[in-house]
């Protein structure tokens, strides 16, 4: 699938002003929450309407302001889950799974059966029940369901997991990353959770004020912390490719290999073997110019200093290569001061175990190769 | 006292006939009309309004003597029914019906105006984004959510159409057999010296008649909500 967008829309009292491409894969549209991000996926949808631009998928035009062309929601073939579910409150489970499938023929490519989706998002105990009897988590997942089942080439998630609290969210994850991979339907996930796109998403646009600040893999973007601070996530920090060697039971700690050393994290449930990237916030990492003794930080590695990005804030990010990765680490502008610190330093980089989480490890994706549609977008004008 | 007289099963049979049909054929276009003025804006929306309100507002009698106006055989309306089709329909049940229809209607497109409203706009979107177009949505959306209103909206229209007696009087006068509902029938009876009797059977009779529609209407309504429960 390609996706291209291209509109403007004025919404007082701010403007939406996007041009992106969107591979195959999950591609997270992120920013903070007034960005713009909704009025994207709803202009996408057809609920939305812009003022002009061009929105076209696999080379079939669905809005043109110049041609004249509007495909109404109902013959875009764009499936929609949206942050509050939005279940028909008349309707069994099953009735609402069956409403987009009875409406659309399927795609040329095959799409998922109803057996599929009942199975992968594990909610054949529901079937008979009716919406207000289901928990958060449940409706969102049968929301996910119907919208699969309606035969989308596309499917747009709005922060469907904003309205779960932290726990019934890590219970939807897994599934998404289920029907990533089960059912190859290219998803554009709408979030302002680095935590969730990390989990999620191969692609990611960044949005700050209606416009597209940055694109490309997640890796990449996460990787620059003013970019996913401007996006208004102040977990902002690297992202890193790692390994998993070893998990020692007795301790319940993991140690991952990485580009520059291994990784100790308090994280349960790795099996070794697998390829996960972890995510360390930049102000959970701090710097010394000697190393440190008798502390009970696990994670120590020997670096040098690439960048030092003041920007007249108390806080400044530092790049720190270790090996072949970089490190950033947050720290304050007194702290540089007094430390004496520039580029070329050489520092030792201190990272708390208990600082990477569950959350903080994802998986690391099988990202298709970046095609021409990933270096068209642009910063948009 | 159980058994009942041949006027007052004609009475009852009367009303019954009479507020039904005026219901009944009036309802799809309450519904429309309900929808136009829930979710659509157009030129002349306020008047449309105000015109559907003009029955709760005016004395029944003007609204009678208009329908007479417009419906009678003379009128421009009632004029073209009987010279295409042949109709009446002044001086019949089915004027009565008329009357009590239109006198109905405010109630009916309040009821179900307000329960269109409470929809959530947004399980609209959600259909279409599953591939239902604009009539579908409301057939399998829509107007199952309306449930509640459209009970609601039923029941006090029927209550009116059955307690209907200035604009039918008016309208189509009282004509034995014909337009002879409860209420005008038992006009009739106190009108005349010694028939006490007969019109207190007919009130009791009404009360019996308005007690079962109103326990018949909170059973579907019962029913209604259980099904559309957490709406």
């Amino acid at each position: 699938m390609t996706l291209l967008v291209d509109i403007r829309k004025t919404l007082s009292p701010f403007v939406i002003d996007v041009r992106f491409g969107s591979p195959d894969g999950v591609t997270a549209l992120f920013g903070k929450s007034g960005a713009g991000k909704t009025s994207i996926v709803q202009a996408l949808a057809g609920l939305l309407t812009p003022d002009s631009g061009r929105i076209e998928i696999d080379g079939e035009t669905l809005y043109d302001s110049a041609g004249g062309i509007d495909v109404p929601p109902e013959d875009r073939r764009i499936g929609y889950v949206f942050q509050d579910a939005r279940l028909f409150p008349h309707m069994n489970v099953r009735r609402n799974l069956e409403y987009g499938s009875r409406r659309n023929r399927p795609t040329a490519t095959g799409n998922p059966s109803f057996a599929d989706v009942v199975d992968v998002l594990d909610i054949g105990d529901l079937l008979a029940r009716q919406p207000h009897r289901l928990s958060g988590g449940e409706r969102q997942r049968v929301a996910i369901g119907r919208a699969l089942l309606s035969a989308p080439r596309l499917l747009l998630m709005d922060e469907p997991l904003a309205a779960l609290d932290a726990d019934r969210k890590w219970e939807i994850i897994p599934f998404i990353d289920r029907i990533r991979r089960e059912f190859r339907t290219p998803i554009v996930y709408v979030s302002h959770a680095v935590d969730e796109i990390l989990q999620i998403a191969d692609t990611m646009v960044v949005i700050v004020d209606g416009g597209v600040a940055a694109a490309g893999p997640v890796d990449d973007i996460m990787n620059r912390p003013d970019l996913v601070r401007a996006a208004g996530d102040g977990n902002a920090g690297s992202v890193i490719p790692v390994r998993v060697e070893r998990f020692d039971d007795a301790y319940g700690i993991a140690a991952l290999s990485f580009d520059g050393g291994e990784f100790q994290v308090a994280a349960p449930g790795l099996k070794s073997g697998d390829r996960l990237r972890i995510r360390v916030r930049a102000r959970d990492v701090s710097l010394a110019t000697s190393r440190p003794r008798d502390v009970s930080v696990l994670n120590i590695f020997d670096g040098i200093v690439g960048t030092v990005s003041d920007g007249g804030q108390p806080q400044v990010d530092i790049s720190v290569k270790v090996g072949g990765a970089v490190i950033w680490s947050q720290i304050t502008r007194k702290s540089l001061d007094e430390l004496g610190l520039s580029a070329g330093s050489k520092v030792f980089a201190m990272v708390k175990a208990v600082a990477i989480d569950r959350p903080a490890v994802g998986p690391q994706n099988d990202r298709p190769a970046v095609g021409p549609q990933n270096d068209r977008p642009a910063v948009g004008p | 006292m159980l058994s009942l007289s041949p006027l007052e099963i004609e009475a009852v049979r009367l009303s019954l006939k009479v507020s039904l049909w005026a219901v009944g054929v009036s309802l799809p276009l309450g519904i429309a009309v309900a929808w136009l003025l829930a979710r659509r804006d157009f030129p002349g929306k306020t008047i449309l309004d105000a015109l559907i309100h003009l029955p709760l507002v005016l004395p029944p009698v003007v609204i009678g003597y208009l329908l007479l106006l417009a419906l009678g055989r003379r009128g421009p309306v009632g004029g073209w029914l009987y010279d295409t089709f042949g109709i009446t329909v002044a001086f019949s049940w089915q004027g009565a019906a008329v009357a009590a229809a239109v006198m109905a209607f405010p109630l009916m497109v309040r009821a179900i105006r307000l329960s269109i409203e409470a929809i959530d706009t947004r399980l609209e979107q959600a259909a279409r984004t599953l591939g239902a177009g604009p009539l579908d949505v409301f057939f399998s959306v829509t107007l199952p959510l309306t449930g509640s209103g459209i009970v609601v909206g039923v029941i006090l229209a029927f209550a009116r159409a059955l307690g209907e007696f200035g604009a039918t009087i008016t309208f189509v006068s009282a004509i034995p057999g014909e337009t002879t509902t409860l209420p005008i029938a038992l006009y009739g009876l106190a009108q005349v010296p010694g028939q006490e009797g007969s019109a207190i059977r007919l009130v009791v009779l009404s009360v019996v008649i308005a007690f079962a529609a109103m326990f018949l209407s909170e059973i579907v309504a019962r029913r209604v909500r259980r099904r559309i429960a957490g709406a």
